[in-house]
């Protein structure tokens, strides 16, 4: 066969197996189909580039979807790639199910592609058609061995309809026969069907029988199809895939789409496990199957599991899909599935009943305390595993939609886009059968209310982490008042708080307007608010806790005095600079770090917050013996552990950091003037404490911690970015593998990664590049606990709560351009895991919260920071006192 | 039409020269492009070449004569730009069938007076099919690389109707020439296929590439042997190359394709590359030279000559390609059955 793009293909008795690339096809890729909808064809024409450069010889183009217009997509995509040599030079697998698609890219490409696929199914007279048009545009094409009867699914089967097809083609179309390739249809083995059991050994006897009988014809296919019954147990797939490919090959497979991620080296394959998959693929013995299912739960976690205990699979069927469920095990639940589709009159009765029974049993467990969070995400996992099983049977039906118990938006607000939080409340929602509309992070109030209102959703829930959020959720509650909406509005995300939605969202909506402050209560709270018996009541109690809450808490805020801003610096932090010593950098300037190895950052993990984000309270490493969360936390830390070191491994999470140490001097009391070479080239404009204090105790602002100008004495201070590029797409792709609970791993651990990155950078400023400790000696528990000199604040934090700040650095370090991280409009940070801020190294310097605030001195910051002040007030909102 | 077959079997075919470089030499005017019958015609016609097969009937029958009596035995029609798409520019769409027509009569006409004269040596008309204007394959616009400002459809309906017209003014062979993009070849294919079995003939297809630069890519990207895959779907009578470089500068394309392919090889080199004045100024002999070495390598089966090449120049090629024997063409009877 001799195929081309820019450059020839040629394929003969010689060649070596041909991989084509999967990735630019939308029914296999999640995020190639994403794109495609969303018409972000730069980026997709990136996911070809890759597949190219990463080995590609062909690659298969597939635009097959029910929301994508197929004819128009196929058309410009390969118009768009077209252009760009480095992708183009490979031929093209022009692959849809619908003809016209097929001729519509055949009528853009130059080259000689190949047709993926035509078969019998319509019968001959279409069959010849369409090969006599593949074969007038110049091209070759795969044959599904498929004909009017169904798809072949076992040896006499496939070798039947080959033999037709290759006849036809050959005798009464005159098609090429170098031409014709024959996709023998690859089958999931391991199913624990009987009848599926000799899926792979038919399809490799098959091909040795094509190859041998029909001249010239090769054989291709899919091969991740063979271990679908293994998905989520990537160590036993990637050993199916290679041992499956390893003896259709030497049966004469001479093409096939593979995913190169999902392929362990055949002679790599542990002797054991390699055992137990060809027991399977070549159907070797009766009890295959259950030895390598057996046998995979041994290799899913390699350390120190616990000898499985299988007993469960002998009870009823109810009984073992609650087990899967509530044990977070999605090993058998395809079969349990199927074997409970079989027993009902529709598929949807299995999500009805034998699913919706084993979900109530682990709401109920998670509402009683007796399930955690980390667990509830893994039963997600199962039940998605088990619909995603069940939809096309769904589909086929064409029965209407599951009836969910209702429908909420969920939103991480415009400016920020830190979803952790979200995304498992939107999980623990969707177990407890509410349907759930993501509309994901950064998303603008007009796009909520449109969609809210285009789904006829029954609630809407916000989330956020910045204090800028607190104002757009403000803003949306407004809104939502304005368009006279009457659903309820959830509040969450850990910048929020019953006294802000209290004071400041409730007010503006006449619906209930809730704060959830966990993701546990988030059921119920919706429960009630969707029942439609206690709705009304539960909305006029809530009105009413609320109301009654802003007016103790505002009574409260007012008992507290505040001073001057005038009185206050009076006050200051008082440091003996003549008596100080002050350290000269070892390097002033900017520098940026960019080869660090995620191992190196390990030791700095601080991994209490870490469970918290998992809403498992308590301090490591004692949470891990916890006698209520112990077993649970440790579960969750073996999993990160695991995740860590295939991060590690594969290098698929990147650290960069940029950080500049300069001369500076307090000046106007408050800024610091930032030079180099005596040049001013920033100011950072800091404030002060305002609360009236004990006799002695200074109102502090962060500037008393650089020696003023009146001193005479060159000081220093430095500031830095640092970040952890790659989890969203890590994420991503969990998550179009259905898999939440990893995805949110990834975010978790990223997340520990960029702080441990905060802290290792510091020790190096600290020890090296400043070198004002050069002698520092101190345990992570040391780090952790803050016993190191200097400071490192951060621009949004309580001691200094103004985002803005976050420009400077931005400007002074030039971080976008130096390494990629991104300042929203609401000063949040792109990628989400990553930390900024300043570096103080006076011994006196310490962490304080700012506190409130008075409006004297937000003016006095107006007019300083050269900005109104309405924005000003609108960017200090959070810490002012007289409102 | 086997006869064709049977002469390649036997010798090196002689394919004519450059009709424009030929048409230059007569320094038409405006009105004598236009002739008494396009006299009122809204836009210049000067530079319309194709259109002179009407409007100088005589100047095209006289170049035909020339190239013959050098030694040709195929002769092309003064068709290059044959196509509504091409003929938009003079706004003759409306033109096309007749001028293909007319020039595929007026070179049939010539072409029967030689093989009278002398039946050992029949002579062949190739009605010449350009690459138009446009590209299938590439955008025009940098700054929207998706961009196509003609479609596979639209080719294909503009060449079927050139072929047709060519076909029923007589014309023994199609050549499809100076492919720069192998999309736009392909839509000429295409559309050539559909009339293969609408009328239920079999016409010999010359298919003829041009590569650009030294890169030894087409415009459209394509190395000779990736081009050569391209087309290898229809049963050609010859696959080769033509114009963009001179003789000398074609021989290493001519070997990447003429060891994999069963198709005979031709190739019309222009006569040289252009000097500062855009003229062609290799002499025959000079230019014989470099065939000769084709020749002498076995790459060969028609050769002739693009922009530049003169009836001196096909007189010196004739004579050198009658004292070498062609490329040998082991299969290609099975391109005349299928």
């Amino acid at each position: 066969m001799r195929l081309s793009g820019l450059e020839p293909l040629v394929l003969n008795e010689n060649s070596n197996f041909i991989n084509v690339g999967e990735r630019t096809n939308v029914a296999g890729s999640k995020k190639f189909l994403r794109l495609i909808k969303e018409e972000k064809f730069d980026e997709a024409i990136e996911i070809a580039r890759h597949q190219v450069d990463g080995g590609a010889q062909i690659i298969d183009i597939n635009m097959d979807d029910g929301l994508i217009d197929g004819k128009h997509a196929m058309v410009t995509f390969l118009n768009l790639i077209a252009a760009e040599p480095d992708i183009c030079k490979v031929p093209i697998m022009i692959d849809s199910s619908k003809w016209e698609i097929i001729e519509a890219g055949l009528q853009v490409i130059q080259g000689k592609g190949i047709v993926n696929s035509i078969s019998l199914k319509e019968g001959e007279e279409e069959f010849i058609r369409q090969a006599k048009m593949i074969k007038r545009y110049g091209a070759a094409v795969i044959i599904m061995a498929f004909d009017e009867v169904g798809q072949a699914d076992n040896y006499q089967r496939r070798i039947e309809i080959a033999k037709r097809s290759y006849d036809i083609l050959v005798n009464k179309v005159k098609f090429p026969s170098e031409d014709i390739i024959f996709d023998l249809n690859i089958f999931p083995v391991a199913t624990g069907m009987e009848e599926h059991r000799k899926n792979a050994i038919h399809f490799i006897e098959a091909t040795k029988w094509v190859r041998q009988n029909l001249e010239n014809a090769s054989v291709s296919g899919g091969v991740s199809n063979v271990s679908f019954s293994f998905r989520g147990n990537n160590i036993v797939r990637e050993a199916m895939h290679s041992v499956f490919l390893y003896h259709a090959i030497q049966n004469g497979m001479n093409m096939g789409i593979v995913n190169p991620a999902m392929l362990e080296v055949y002679d790599d394959i542990p002797k054991d496990l390699l055992e137990h998959v060809e027991d399977v693929i070549l159907d070797r013995r009766d009890d295959a199957t259950e030895r390598l299912l057996e046998f995979a739960e041994s290799v899913k976690g390699t350390t120190q599991e616990k000898t499985v205990d299988l007993s469960w699979r002998q009870e009823s069927l109810q009984q073992r899909i609650t087990h899967a469920l509530v044990k977070g095990i999605d090993a058998f639940i395809i079969d349990d599935v199927e074997e409970a589709r079989q027993q009902s009159t529709r598929p949807l009765d299995v999500i009805e009943g034998h699913l919706m029974i084993g979900m109530n049993v682990v709401g109920d467990l998670f509402g009683e305390g007796k399930m955690f969070l980390p667990q509830v995400v893994k039963s997600a996992r199962v039940m998605k595993k088990a619909v995603a099983y069940l939809n096309p049977f769904i589909e086929a039906e064409k029965s209407e939609e599951q009836k969910a118990l209702g429908k909420i938006l969920m939103a991480t607000v415009k400016g920020d886009v830190h979803d952790i939080g979200k995304n498992i409340v939107s999980v623990v929602l969707g177990c407890n059968n509410y349907e759930i509309v993501d509309l994901g992070v950064m998303v603008p109030p007009e796009k909520i209310i449109e969609t809210a209102k285009q789904e006829k959703v029954d609630a809407i829930g916000l989330s956020g982490l910045i204090t800028p959020s607190l104002d757009e959720m403000v803003y949306l509650a407004k809104e939502m008042q304005r368009e006279n909406m009457n659903i309820p509005l959830l509040i969450g995300g850990a910048t929020t708080s019953k006294a802000h939605t209290a004071v400041k969202i409730d007010t503006e909506y006449k619906n209930a307007v809730v704060h959830i402050n966990d993701a546990s209560r988030a059921v119920t709270v919706i429960g009630d608010l969707l029942n439609k018996q206690t709705a009304n009541n539960y909305v006029i109690q809530k009105k009413k806790e609320y109301e009654e809450f802003r007016t103790k808490f505002l009574k409260r805020g007012k008992q507290k005095d505040y001073i001057s801003i005038i009185e206050a610096r009076k006050c200051k932090y008082q440091i003996d600079f003549t008596s100080t010593v002050i350290t000269k950098p070892t390097a002033l300037g900017i520098q940026t770090l960019e080869q660090l190895s995620l191992k190196e950052l390990l030791t700095f993990i601080d991994w209490s917050p870490f469970f918290r984000s998992w809403d498992l309270h308590g301090k490591y490493p004692e949470i891990l013996k916890d006698t209520i969360v112990g077993e649970q936390a440790t579960q969750l830390f073996n999993d990160a552990q695991r995740m860590i070191k295939h991060i590690i491994a594969k290098q698929l999470l990147q650290p960069k950091a940029v950080f500049g140490l300069f001369e500076a001097n307090t000046i106007n009391e408050d800024d610091i003037s930032v030079r180099r070479n005596n040049k001013e080239i920033a100011v950072f404009r800091t404030l002060r404490q305002q609360l009236k204090k004990r006799d002695g105790l200074p109102n502090i602002a962060l500037a008393d911690f650089i020696a003023p100008l009146s001193s005479n004495k060159t000081d220093y201070i430095g500031s830095f970015c640092v970040a952890i590029f790659g989890a969203q797409e890590l994420a991503e792709n969990h998550k179009s593998e259905n898999d939440d609970y990893n995805a949110i791993m990834v975010q978790a651990i990223a997340d520990r990664f960029a702080e441990a990155f905060a802290e290792y950078l510091h020790q190096q400023i600290r020890t090296k590049h400043w070198g004002y400790e050069k002698d520092e000696e101190l345990t992570n528990s040391d780090l952790i606990k803050e016993k190191y000199k200097g400071i490192r604040p951060a621009p949004g934090y309580p001691a200094c709560p103004d985002h803005l700040e976050k420009d400077t650095i931005w400007q002074l370090l030039d971080v976008e351009k130096k390494i990629g991280v991104k300042l929203t409009e609401s000063k949040a940070m792109w990628p989400s895991a990553a930390v900024s801020g300043y570096y103080f190294a006076n011994p006196e310097a310490k962490y304080f919260g700012l506190g409130k605030i008075t409006k004297d001195q937000v003016e006095d910051y107006a007019i300083r920071k050269g900005i109104s002040i309405e924005k000003a007030a609108k960017w200090l909102h959070p810490n002012l006192a007289n409102e | 039409m086997s006869k064709i077959y049977k002469l390649l079997q036997d010798r090196i075919l002689v394919l004519d020269g450059a009709m424009g470089t030929m048409l230059q030499a007569y320094k038409f005017s405006e009105e004598d492009y236009r002739g008494e019958r396009f006299k009122d015609h809204p836009v210049s016609l000067k530079g319309n070449n194709d259109l002179l097969s009407l409007t100088q009937p005589q100047a095209i029958k006289t170049i035909h004569r020339k190239f013959l009596e050098a030694g040709a035995d195929i002769i092309e029609t003064n068709t290059f730009s044959g196509t509504t798409i091409a003929m938009a520019d003079y706004k003759m769409e409306d033109l096309v069938y007749e001028l293909n027509y007319q020039s595929a009569k007026i070179a049939k006409e010539v072409a029967n007076e030689f093989t009278a004269n002398n039946s050992l040596k029949p002579r062949f008309v190739a009605g010449s099919i350009g690459p138009t204007n446009r590209t299938a394959s590439m955008s025009p616009d940098v700054n929207d690389p998706g961009f196509r400002a003609v479609t596979f459809n639209e080719l294909r309906v503009a060449y079927k109707q050139q072929a047709e017209a060519l076909l029923d003014g007589g014309v023994d062979i199609l050549l499809v020439e100076t492919v720069f993009d192998t999309l736009n070849a392909k839509a000429a294919l295409f559309a050539i296929e559909e009339i293969k079995e609408e009328r239920n003939i079999n016409i010999p297809v010359m298919l003829s590439g041009t590569i650009t630069d030294a890169s030894g890519r087409t415009l459209s990207g394509q190395t000779a042997e990736a081009f050569l895959i391209s087309i290898s779907h229809i049963p050609l009578l010859s696959v080769g190359f033509n114009c963009a470089l001179g003789a000398s500068l074609l021989q290493p394309h001519l070997e990447a394709i003429a060891n994999k392919t069963e198709f005979a090889i031709s190739a019309h080199p222009n006569a040289g590359l252009p000097n500062a004045f855009g003229e062609y100024d290799e002499s025959p002999e000079e230019m014989g030279s470099y065939i000769e070495d084709y020749l002498k390598r076995n790459l060969i089966n028609i050769i002739g000559g693009c922009c530049g090449t003169t009836p001196e120049h096909i007189k010196v090629i004739d004579e050198i390609a009658k004292k070498y024997k062609p490329r040998e063409l082991k299969t290609l009877s099975r391109a005349v059955i299928s």
